[in-house]
């Protein structure tokens, strides 16, 4: 990172809670840190709101906040998810990202340049996906609370007409297709914390997938259903999407595309990689009709090489997924209780 | 009980009188203890429990019992399976 | 993984399915010991697709749903000690005591930590000088050996800060207490293979014979369970009740020495309430006269306990194989793994949380729009 602690803040080597106090110190923080790297127009005129020409039609408008830890994890960092995370959800609703809002909460002692990394990376992924910082906030709390930095960020996107996907649009006899390999994040994640250290680095798969998104809408107009399965894993979002869809799901055990390396990972802690999370990688649901040229598409993409259908829509049992297993036994994969916790039994 | 998991020992160590190893699981290496296995060599399969490896893995005897497997299909075959 | 993923091959079960049901005229009750087993059986629904008449029960190997409720709530009463950092396995964090769990301690304010070796918790005590390192010892014989090396490396280093809670407990006497319980209809025993390969199976013979039950060493992977199913049901339809070894390539007779003689030095035999079954005489392990300074049950101050089961909980019986989870009223009611009355729903391997995770719901589109 070639950033260099500008005059200013050369005094403050760690945030104090006066930098988040709307005063001098809040102001040089912006001055000196925010908006070198956010640099663009809107947020150049530190106005209260950005004010922004948008075309008319539908506006996506998605929220998320990101309480990460570790801060910096391999493959990625809470800066590139919070602006990944977002754009991916404005992606799935069929929307071309544009702005993004940046909330943060740091934590009293933080170093300023683990700061001025995690904004770093946040420049280099907005860069990445062609979406502009255009406001922010920054709150600093007392040493002991926020874990570092908790940031929030907001965004906003252009649904083109002619797109209609959400979650209550499945339908029988879709296929569901997934753009990669599962729980990369997750074990990513858990191979570095605390009390579960692996020695193999298993890389975060956190990516901008709006450009996926779009080669997907190019190859056809049959797609009913977004997701970016994060939290909860695959599991969480087809538990979800087939219970507003009142519909069944049929997986295929053989076809769930899973790294080597997590897999192990999973193995040796008890894991199911269905339950965990993901950050680049997302389920298109589409009309039967349209599988095999999305499915082209989607592997025609750089995030999508390993895209496989990994089943289909069914009448049977609405809400419910099930999957067959390689033995040939069918079981349901429930909605998880809370985290996934590692097993000894 | 008794998630253990097999893997190969890569290498082996002492850490303040404690034998211990780095196993691979597949890909994933892992720091474990070998002081239940003292005659356990580097490039064994051994399997892990909760951090321990607790047996090492006959490789003939697991050869066996896939050849044994793979022999049911014959005979299976040979019998003119009617079920 | 190697030696993993040769025994999930789906062609060779289908051809060990087919071999079952060759072999099989008559109908059979056959115990699988251990919850690992039970968990890949209903996971990879292998009871779905054995012929009609083998029944398989599913027996009271899973640690987490046995330790005793006592045990729990002192666990509980420990962890919710100011200064107290407590150690344990993920599978204990929601296991129910009489109030609560070890996750809503956590909530509280509690400073519990999930590790995944009993080394890890010695390391964060060996971290932590100026605070008392607690560390949940359950489990069966298998995970005994770790549990002790863990004590026997705090007394050689005079770890002050550390102590354990000591919950094992062990698997051959549950198995003669099914089988002289006189509800039982097991007719062969599945044995627990990782158990076996730490004890080795010498304790069978005498059972097997007295008994006139086959035991078959079984693995955990579903072709190894499968050929454990075979390998009983041969025994069964010719006659035979003997102690054989189907998990080869990781157990033997005589087991892992260098592991036992740790365990006789560690610990000692002591009686041992199962929960949900009662007191079974000698059945579990504490710690030695020996390592007793190390015993959190000693070090703290966790009397006068008193323990509270919920009445609708049959989880005692679900254990024995006396009952299916999907025959006990609570099951997908008011039991459920988001609100388990007892272990058995908690436990990734309990029978009960098995059923319900991976399907065998008694109202299954009542469940579905929940």
């Amino acid at each position: 990172m070639s950033w260099t602690c500008p005059l200013p803040l050369r005094d403050y080597p760690n945030i104090v809670l006066g930098h988040g106090g709307g005063g001098k110190l809040s102001a040089e923080l912006v001055e000196n840190l925010f908006l070198p790297a956010f640099r663009n127009s809107v947020i150049e005129n530190l106005g209260d709101s950005a004010v922004l020409r948008v075309p008319a039609g539908r506006l996506a408008f998605s929220t998320d906040t990101y309480v990460v830890h570790p801060l910096f994890f391999p493959g990625g960092s809470i800066g590139d998810l919070a602006v990944n995370g977002t754009v991916n959800d404005l992606a799935m609703s069929g929307a071309r990202p544009a702005y993004l809002s940046a909330g943060f909460i740091i934590e009293e002692g933080l170093p300023m340049t683990t700061l001025a990394q995690i904004v770093e990376c946040m420049r280099a992924a907005a860069d990445k996906a062609g979406v502009q910082i255009v406001t922010g906030d920054t709150k600093v709390v007392e040493k002991g609370h926020g874990d570092g930095c908790y940031i929030n960020t907001a965004g906003i996107g252009i649904v083109p007409e002619g797109r209609d996907v959400g979650p209550a649009r499945a339908k029988v006899g879709d296929a569901i297709i997934v753009s990669g390999t599962i729980g990369d994040h997750g074990m990513a994640i858990m191979s570095v914390r605390e009390g579960l250290e692996f020695d193999t680095i298993i890389q975060s798969d956190s990516a901008a997938l709006h450009d996926l998104v779009e080669a997907i809408f190019t190859a056809s107009n049959g797609i009913h259903v977004l997701r970016d399965p994060t939290r909860g894993g695959l599991a969480s979002s087809l538990n979800e999407i087939a219970a507003q869809s009142r519909v069944g799901m049929a997986l295929n055990e053989e076809k769930l595309p899973v790294k080597p390396d997590v897999q192990s990972a999973c193995e040796l802690l008890g894991m199911d990689p269905i339950y965990i999370a993901n950050e680049g990688k997302l389920i298109a649901i589409v009309s039967q009709s349209e599988a095999e040229a999305v499915l082209h598409a989607m592997r025609r993409h750089p995030l999508g090489v390993d895209s496989e259908i990994i089943g289909v829509v069914v009448s049977e049992r609405p809400g419910m997924v099930t999957v067959k297993t390689k033995i040939g036994g069918t079981h349901v994969i429930p909605m998880q209780i809370g985290e996934q916790l590692p097993r000894i039994c | 009980m008794c998630l253990a998991v097999p893997g190969q020992v890569r290498d082996i160590f002492d850490a303040g009188g404690t034998r211990m190893g780095r196993v691979n699981f597949g890909g994933i290496t892992k720091e474990v203890c070998l002081a239940y296995l003292p005659d356990i060599q580097v490039g064994d399969y051994t399997i892990v429990h909760v951090g321990f490896a607790i047996s090492k893995i006959d490789e003939e005897s697991a050869q066996k019992t896939l050849q044994m497997f793979h022999e049911l299909g014959i005979l299976e075959e040979e019998l003119g399976s009617a079920s | 993984m190697k030696y993993l993923n040769e025994f999930r091959d789906g062609e060779t079960a289908r051809k060990l399915f087919r071999e079952i049901d060759r072999v099989t005229t008559k109908p059979w009750a056959l115990m699988e010991v251990c919850g690992g087993q039970t968990h890949s059986i209903i996971r990879n629904g292998i009871d779905q697709l054995l012929p009609q008449g083998i029944e398989l029960i599913h027996g009271p190997g899973c640690p987490v749903c046995v330790t005793p409720l006592e045990m729990i709530d002192k666990a509980l009463a420990i962890a919710a000690k100011p200064g107290v950092i407590f150690c344990s396995f993920g599978d204990m964090l929601r296991v129910p005591g009489s109030e609560k769990d070890l996750f809503r301690v956590k909530s509280e304010g509690g400073d519990v930590r999930i590790v995944y070796s009993p080394l890890d918790a010695l390391k964060i005590a060996r971290e932590n000088p100026a605070r008392q390192v607690v560390f949940f010892g359950i489990g069966f014989e298998t995970t005994a050996p770790a549990n002790a090396m863990a004590v026997s490396l705090a007394a050689k280093e005079k770890l002050e800060n550390f102590s354990v809670l000591i919950s094992h407990v062990l698997v051959p006497p549950a198995m003669e207490a099914i089988l002289t319980s006189p509800i039982n209809r097991v007719q062969a025993f599945l044995a627990a293979g990782h158990v076996c390969s730490v004890m080795g199976y010498w304790q069978y013979p005498e059972l097997a014979e007295r008994f006139s039950v086959p035991v078959v060493i079984t693995g955990f992977e579903p072709l190894d369970v499968l050929d454990g199913i075979r390998r009983a049901v041969l025994q069964l339809e010719s006659g035979k009740h003997e102690v054989e070894n189907g998990y080869g390539r990781v157990v033997n007779f005589e087991g892992n020495k260098p592991a036992q003689e740790m365990l006789s030095r560690v610990f000692e035999v002591t009686d041992r309430v199962w929960r949900g079954i009662g007191m079974i005489p000698r059945s579990g392990w504490r710690l030695s006269e020996e390592y007793r300074h190390y015993d959190a049950e000693y070090r703290f101050d966790v009397q006068g306990i008193e323990t509270k089961e919920s009445p609708l909980c049959r989880s005692g019986e679900v254990l024995q194989g006396a009952i299916k989870p999907t025959e006990c009223g609570a099951f997908g009611t008011v039991c459920t793994p988001r609100s388990p009355l007892g272990a058995t729903m908690v436990s990734s391997e309990g029978a009960c949380a098995a059923y319900y995770n991976y399907g065998r719901f008694v109202q299954i589109d009542q469940m579905a729009m929940a």
